[in-house]
C-alpha cells in the first residue's frame, strides 16, 4: 500500500522501565536448567514496569519523548491511537488518559487498538492513513504494554513492559523519514488469546511458530519488498516483532537480510518481548542511529494473526531531531535488577489483605 | 485355521506437527497408498487410536476416518483402543479377521493427531494409559512412571547413563535417513545428558515425540496378493500384566513382552535368534532396552549394553530399529504399532532404500501400551 501524498516521520519516543528480571531468575523459581533456557530463548532478561506504572502511565512517557522530538504542539496531533493488549481498564479508553495527559485534544481521534502484539503498528497504519487522506495533518500511533505470562509459562520469561510513540505528519526532507510503503497481512490464526475473565493468556505452543510468527511476519515481508521492487540488501536495518531473541533471527535468515542488519533493532535479548511496543521500540532504537538515506524496514506480529510490514527511508530532518530526547539506549543503561518476589510484588501477584497493614 | 494373510500394500504418512491435515487427511494419505498398490479394495477396516475422543473431539472413529476420507466404498470399520499399543492391536484384530476367513482382505490402519491441543492436555489424556483410580488420579504421567522403571534399571543392573543417552543417540543417526521421520537431526550422548529434566532421571532426549501421522497395511488372502516377494504375517501374540505398576513384582522388567513373543514366535515357527531385523517399542530409552530383553534377545540387563557395544546398528548382529525407532521416526500413539510394522514389511520387500539392512527375511515388531500393560508382537516373513 502507498500513501497518496507522501508521509513522513516527526517525532518517536520510547519509554522502558528501569526494572530488570533475569530469565535465571525465572529459571531458579521454576526449577529450569538457567543457562539452558537462557540460550534456547536468547532472553537474558525483560523489563518489568514498576509498582506505579501501567500502560497508560509508560505511553504518555513515550508519548513526551515524540512530541519533544517532533517539535509539534500536541495542540496540532488530530489522532492518538494507543495499541496495547494490557490496557488499565477493560472498558475505558486509554487514548484519552494519554491524550489528556499529553495536552492532545479535545478535538482528535482517540482509541484504543487491540490486535496482540501488532496493536502498535496498527495504530501507524490508520496514523498515516488519516494523515495523506488530508483529514489530519500529524498523527500518533503508540503502542504500550505491560504483558504477562501465567506463572511458570514459558511466556512468563518474556513477557515484558515497554512503550514506544511515533508521529507521523506530512511528507518532508525536514522530517525523520519518509514511508515508501506498507503493506497488512490477517489471517484467522488461533495460536495466542486471552478470553474474557482469564487472567493469563494462552498459547498454542509451537504453532505459534511456523503457521502464526514465520508465515506472517515472511509473508507480509517478502509481499512488501515486491510492491516496492526491493531485495534484502537494498535495507540497511531490519526489525522483527521480537517474541524472543531467536525467532527475528531466523526470520531474518529465512528472507536473507545479513544479522548485522537486524542487530540495532533486536532488543528482546536484554528487555525480552514488549508486546504490542516490541517493533517499534526496535524501530526506534533504529532511529536513534540511522543517517540520511538509509533504508529501513519494520515488520510487526500480532498473534490472532497478522503482519504489518513498512519501508521507510531516513531524512536529513532526523540529525536535529535526534538529541531532543531520551534515547532507547538511555533507558537500557538504567537498570535495576529485581528478584522473583519483588517482580510479583510490582506486578500484583501477590494478594494483600488480612494481617498488618 | 487358513493360511497366514499376506501383505498387499502399505501406506506412511509423514509425522510432524501436522496442522492442516485433519484425522481422516492423514488416513486417506496412509490408506491410499496402501490400497493403490494393492489393487484391491478391503472389506472391513481397523483403526488403531487411543485419543482422538480426548483430543480431536471424535469417536466412532472407523466410520468417520472411512467417510471423511472417501477413499474407498464404506466397509464395516471398528476402532482398536489398548493405549500405545492400538496400533499392534489392530492389526491383531485384522489378522485374526483373516486368518479365521470371515474377510479376505482387510485394512489395518494406525492414526494419531495430538497436536490440536496444548502438551498438557496431551499428557493428561496419554495418562489415561495408566490406571485412573491409582496412578493417574495420584499425578503419575507416563513419563513419570517410565522414570520409575528407568531408576530401577539403572540402579538394579549398575547401567551408565551414558549406555542409554547413546540409545538416543542411534535412533536419531537412523532416523536422519527415513523421509517419513519426525526428528531427522542427529545428536550426540552430551545432548542428551544436557537436555531437560522431564522426570528425574528421563531427560527430554530419552522421551519420544508427540506428533501426527497414519500408517496403514493391507492384509489379504494369499491368492488376492500380486508381486513376486509376497511377505506373510506369520504370527502374532499379545501379552498382558496388571495395569498398573504397583501390581508388578519387578520393575525392571516387562514380562507382558516375553509372554507376547513366544506366542507370537511360536505361531511363526521362529525363534528369536532367526530375525534379520527388530522393531521395538522405544517411547523412552529405557523401553528400547528392556524390549531386548523381554523379546529374548539379551538376557537380564544386558539390553543397553547390546546398544552400546554396536548390535543394535543397521550392519550390526541385529538391527534394532533401522527407521529410527518411536525415538525419532516418532510416536504418533494409536498409529506406532502400524509404522513399526510397515517397517518390518519394507525391509522384508527390500524397498527401505538407504535404510534397508542386510539379508532381511524375517523381522518382527514389538508394541507396548501403558507402562508395560499390553504388549503386541508380531513376525513377518518373507514366503518362500
Amino acid at each position: 500500500m502507498k500513501p497518496r501524498s507522501a508521509v513522513s516521520i516527526y517525532g518517536w519516543g520510547s519509554y522502558i522501565p528501569p526494572y530488570r528480571l533475569t530469565v535465571a531468575e525465572i529459571s531458579r523459581v521454576w526449577g529450569r536448567d538457567p543457562v539452558q533456557y537462557e540460550e534456547e530463548l536468547n532472553v537474558k532478561e525483560k523489563a518489568v514496569a514498576g509498582p506505579d506504572e501501567d500502560s497508560a502511565t509508560m505511553a504518555v512517557e513515550a508519548g513526551r519523548n515524540a512530541l519533544n522530538r517532533s517539535g509539534i504542539s500536541p495542540k496540532e496531533i488530530g489522532a492518538l491511537y494507543v495499541g496495547t493488549e494490557s490496557p488499565p481498564y477493560a472498558v475505558k479508553p486509554t487514548a484519552t488518559t494519554v491524550a489528556e495527559a499529553l495536552g492532545v485534544g479535545p478535538f482528535s481521534v482517540a482509541a484504543d487498538l487491540e490486535f496482540a502484539c501488532k496493536a502498535g503498528t496498527e495504530g501507524l497504519q490508520a496514523s498515516i492513513a488519516l494523515v495523506a487522506s488530508g483529514m489530519i495533518r500529524y498523527g500518533m500511533a503508540i503502542g504500550s504494554d505491560t504483558a504477562q505470562g501465567g506463572p511458570g509459562d514459558h511466556l512468563e520469561y518474556t513477557a515484558a513492559s515497554g512503550a514506544t510513540a511515533i508521529i507521523v505528519g506530512p511528507g518532508s526532507k525536514e522530517a525523520a523519514a519518509t514511508l515508501e510503503g506498507s503493506i497488512s497481512f490477517v489471517s484467522d490464526t488461533p495460536d495466542f488469546w486471552r478470553r474474557y475473565g482469564a487472567r493469563y493468556p494462552s498459547h498454542g505452543e509451537g504453532f505459534t511458530g511456523e503457521p502464526a510468527y514465520f508465515k506472517h511476519v515472511e509473508g507480509a515481508t517478502r509481499a512488501l519488498m515486491e510492491e516496492l521492487g526491493l531485495k534484502p540488501s537494498d535495507f540497511d536495518y531490519v526489525v522483527f516483532h521480537q517474541p524472543n531473541g531467536r525467532f527475528p533471527l531466523t526470520a531474518a535468515r529465512d528472507l536473507g537480510f545479513s544479522p548485522s542488519a537486524l542487530k540495532a533493532g533486536l532488543l528482546s535479548p536484554v528487555i525480552g518481548n514488549t508486546y504490542a511496543a516490541a517493533s517499534i521500540t526496535g524501530f526506534s532504537a533504529v532511529l536513534d542511529v540511522a543517517r540520511a538515506g538509509q533504508r529501513i524496514l519494520v515488520t510487526s506480529f500480532g498473534s490472532g494473526a497478522g503482519s504489518d510490514s513498512f519501508s521507510f527511508v531516513v531524512e536529513e530532518g532526523i540529525e536535529a531531531r535526534r538529541d531532543k530526547a531520551k534515547r532507547v539506549m538511555d533507558y537500557l543503561s538504567r537498570r535495576v535488577e529485581i528478584d522473583y518476589a519483588l517482580y510479583l510484588k510490582f506486578r500484583g501477584g501477590i494478594r494483600l489483605g488480612g494481617g498488618a497493614k | 485355521m487358513t493360511d497366514n494373510p499376506v501383505v498387499a500394500g502399505t501406506g506412511l504418512t509423514k509425522i510432524g506437527r501436522r496442522w492442516e491435515d485433519s484425522l481422516s487427511d492423514l488416513f486417506a494419505e496412509a490408506s491410499r497408498q496402501a490400497i493403490e498398490e494393492a489393487g484391491i479394495q478391503p472389506q472391513a477396516v481397523f483403526v488403531g487410536n487411543m485419543v482422538a475422543g480426548e483430543l480431536d473431539g471424535q469417536e466412532h472413529l472407523g466410520l468417520a476416518l472411512e467417510d471423511g476420507a472417501g477413499v474407498f466404498p464404506l466397509v464395516p470399520a471398528f476402532k482398536v483402543e489398548s493405549a500405545c499399543s492400538s496400533g499392534g492391536s489392530a492389526l491383531f484384530a485384522g489378522y485374526m479377521a483373516v486368518k479365521s476367513g470371515v474377510y479376505d482382505s482387510v485394512l489395518v490402519a494406525g492414526v494419531e493427531k495430538l497436536s490440536e491441543e496444548p502438551s498438557d492436555n496431551v499428557t493428561s489424556a496419554l495418562a489415561e494409559a495408566a490406571d485412573a483410580d491409582f496412578e493417574s488420579y495420584y499425578g503419575a504421567s507416563f513419563t513419570s512412571l517410565n522414570a520409575l522403571l528407568m531408576r530401577s534399571y539403572m540402579k538394579e543392573y549398575n547401567v551408565p547413563r551414558d549406555w542409554l543417552s547413546e540409545i538416543a543417540v542411534l535412533m536419531h543417526k537412523n532416523a536422519v535417513d527415513n523421509p517419513y521421520a519426525q526428528l531427522r537431526k542427529p545428536i550426540t550422548v552430551d545432548d542428551v545428558n544436557r537436555s531437560r529434566v522431564i522426570a528425574d532421571p528421563i531427560r527430554l532426549l530419552d522421551c519420544s515425540p508427540t506428533g501426527d501421522g497414519a500408517a496403514a497395511i493391507l492384509l489379504a488372502r494369499p491368492e488376492l496378493v500380486k508381486g513376486d516377494v509376497q511377505v506373510e504375517l506369520a504370527g502374532m501374540g499379545v501379552g498382558v500384566d496388571t495395569i498398573a505398576v504397583n501390581g508388578r513384582s519387578s520393575l525392571s522388567d516387562v514380562p507382558a513382552t516375553a509372554k507376547a513373543a513366544r506366542v507370537a514366535f511360536s505361531a511363526a515357527g521362529v525363534d528369536v535368534n532367526d530375525l534379520n531385523l527388530i522393531e521395538v517399542h522405544d517411547a523412552f530409552t529405557i523401553m528400547a532396552a528392556l524390549a531386548l530383553e523381554d523379546l529374548g534377545v539379551v538376557s537380564k540387563g544386558e539390553g543397553a549394553k547390546f546398544f552400546h557395544e554396536g548390535n543394535a546398528e543397521r550392519d550390526g548382529k541385529l538391527p534394532v530399529n533401522p527407521e529410527g525407532g518411536l525415538k525419532a521416526r516418532g510416536h504418533p500413539v494409536g498409529a506406532t504399532g502400524v509404522y513399526a510394522a510397515v517397517e518390518v514389511v519394507r525391509q522384508i520387500q527390500g524397498k527401505a532404500g538407504k535404510m534397508q539392512v542386510p539379508r532381511a527375511e524375517i523381522g518382527a515388531f514389538h508394541n507396548l501400551g501403558g507402562s508395560g500393560s499390553h504388549a503386541v508382537v508380531g513376525v513377518f516373513k518373507r514366503k518362500r
